[in-house]
């Protein structure tokens, strides 16, 4: 049943050309970092000369296009997810899903999942081309998987509140605007803390999170808190409406 | 085990401590198409909703076949077709890839998902606009999409909320046919305010007023609440009253402007013929005899009406 909620958002994203420019936009700007990527380190590499200053060709380029991914996913995922659920508010379309046979969880895991998936691809896309690199070297798979794990976890965190905002207004565009600047938020939060690095509210950062994964380290702390994060908000999602169907 | 397919039991629902539905309770069983009928605001949508489990009642129950709708929301959804006032399709969507997704989110099975979309399609007359996209339909159309939508996975109880507004009467005809169609086999529950509808396609009738029921039974009631026993006279040189109260069987005479009477007449008795021949012979000028109804309309400010000075 979730499966069929998925399936349904999947669908009417690439039924319009929002999905579908995202998409090719994207993959635009990631292939250009990559292009970018392996240029630089050619650059930069034939003037290290001491085995100390070269760094691996997977990171050097990994670094590149991740550290890019990381910072343009917050603003593709806000105008994905802003429709999710306020469009459904507005044309009132609600009701469809309310009257089937589907509990309402099911309903936000199901949107969520679609998201999800769709962004996935992105991430997938990316490994690939990274992987492409060992034609002509060695890499360092392991890298380019814990970068996408945390990218993974990292979408899907922005999707959560994304959902959870789209949920609260019948604006789309406003659905947006909340989760791009509490998205924005929590990516820089621990930039205020920089002289603090031990503050509690610095590590509520997104971003903090997500560097370990970029260092090609896999943290169940931090994938703890990528979880939570999730069922923090598709849990405020499920009850926002239920309210819905309490106060009417 | 008893054969009702819906059972609302004092349904109440509060909106900030006004009541925009009041302890309502009705049953319908299988093959009974019930018309609820009301003025605006009257908590028609309200009831609906509720009985959809689209919205939670503040007190009372709703069951579906048995099943309670707060307790077992699932099962009791998987009973119900519900087309709501606004048409949720989604028009970005071709009307297969709608049906087709309708049909899964109801749970039919991968291997009838195809023959059901081709039978919803089939029945509400749509065959022909599979590959349109929803947005392009005209209204008429999206409204078939809306009710095929309801009836996809054979529910047991199809709940329509005004399903011919903004259509035209020829589309309001095939609807109406439609409508008929599906309650030989389902049990249906449609609202409207058009009242010649609910006389044409409905067995049973609700009226609904300020959130309370003022009238539940069967259309014959309201249909012989409708006909009376009386008749309409037009004369050029009307009589006075008492002349025509002397006539066997005629129990009230009213006069009304232009010459016009109308006559009340006992049960059981056809006083039409004796008028003729009174006002033949007495040169009354008759130039019109008529059985006089009340329009449905009028029963039903009566009922609303009735309630309103029973408050006050």
């Amino acid at each position: 049943m979730i499966i069929n909620v998925a399936r349904k958002e999947l669908k009417s994203m690439f039924s319009s050309p929002m999905g579908w420019v995202i998409l090719s936009l994207l993959m635009f700007a990631f292939g250009t970092y990559y292009l970018n990527g392996v240029n630089d380190y050619f650059a930069v590499m034939s003037g290290a000369m001491r085995p100390a200053e070269r760094t691996g060709v997977t990171q050097f380029v990994g670094q590149t296009v991740y550290g890019f991914a990381s910072f343009i996913v917050l603003f593709a995922v806000p105008l994905l997810s802003m429709r999710l659920i306020s469009e459904e508010r507005r044309n009132q379309t609600l009701p469809f899903l309310f009257s089937a046979p589907i509990s309402l969880t099911e309903i936000v895991i199901g949107k969520f999942l679609g998201l999800v998936l769709f962004l996935s691809i992105l991430i997938v896309y990316i490994g690939l081309m990274l992987s492409t690199l060992n034609i002509w070297a060695d890499i360092d798979f392991g890298y380019i998987v814990a970068n996408s794990i945390g990218m993974l976890l990292m979408v899907a965190s922005f999707s959560a509140l994304g959902l959870y905002f789209s949920s609260m207004t019948q604006q789309p565009v406003v659905a947006a605007i909340l989760t791009f600047i509490a998205l924005f938020a929590l990516m820089f939060l621990d930039r205020f803390f920089a002289g603090d690095p031990s503050n509690t509210l610095a590590s509520l950062s997104l971003t903090r999170h997500f560097q370990s994964f970029a260092s090609g380290l896999i943290d169940t702390a931090d994938i703890i808190y990528f979880v939570l994060f999730i069922a923090t908000f598709l849990t405020l999602t499920v009850r926002r409406l239920d309210a819905d169907r309490l106060r009417g | 085990m008893n054969n009702y397919t819906v059972e609302a039991i004092e349904l109440t629902r509060l909106y900030g401590g006004r009541e925009a539905v009041s302890n309502v309770s009705f049953t319908l069983s299988k093959g009974q198409v019930l018309g609820f009928l009301g003025p605006n605001g009257a908590g028609k949508s309200t009831t609906m909703k509720m009985l959809t489990g689209n919205l939670a009642p503040s007190q009372g129950s709703v069951k579906i076949c048995g099943i309670d709708m707060i307790e077992n929301p699932k099962e009791a959804k998987a009973l119900i077709g519900y087309l709501p006032e606004m048409r949720p399709l989604y028009k970005e969507l071709t009307v297969d890839e709608y049906l087709t997704i309708a049909a899964r989110l109801h749970r039919v099975s991968a291997k009838h998902i195809k023959p059901a979309v081709e039978e919803a399609k089939e029945r509400c007359g749509l065959s022909h606009m599979s590959k349109r996209l929803i947005e392009n339909l005209s209204n008429g159309y999206q409204q078939r999409v809306g009710i095929a939508q309801s009836i996809i996975h054979k529910p047991m109880v199809v709940i329509l909320d005004e399903p011919t507004v903004g259509l035209d009467p020829i589309q309001i005809r095939d609807i109406r046919a439609l409508i008929r169609e599906i309650g030989s086999d389902h049990s249906v529950i449609l609202s409207t305010h058009i009242l010649p509808e609910v006389e044409m396609v409905c067995d049973h009738v609700q009226i609904i007023d300020k959130g309370k029921l003022v009238f539940n039974g069967a259309i014959d009631v309201l249909k012989k609440q409708r006909i009376g026993n009386k008749l309409l006279i037009g004369m050029r040189n009307p009589p006075a009253v008492e002349a025509m109260l002397s006539i066997p069987d005629v129990v009230e005479a009213e006069s009304l402007p232009n010459g016009q009477m109308r006559v009340r007449f006992a049960e059981d008795s056809a006083p039409a013929e004796s008028i003729v021949q009174t006002a033949v012979k007495n040169g009354w000028g008759l130039y019109q005899i008529a059985p006089d109804q009340t329009s449905l309309e009028d029963v039903f400010v009566q009922l609303t009406y009735q309630e309103q000075e029973q408050a006050a």
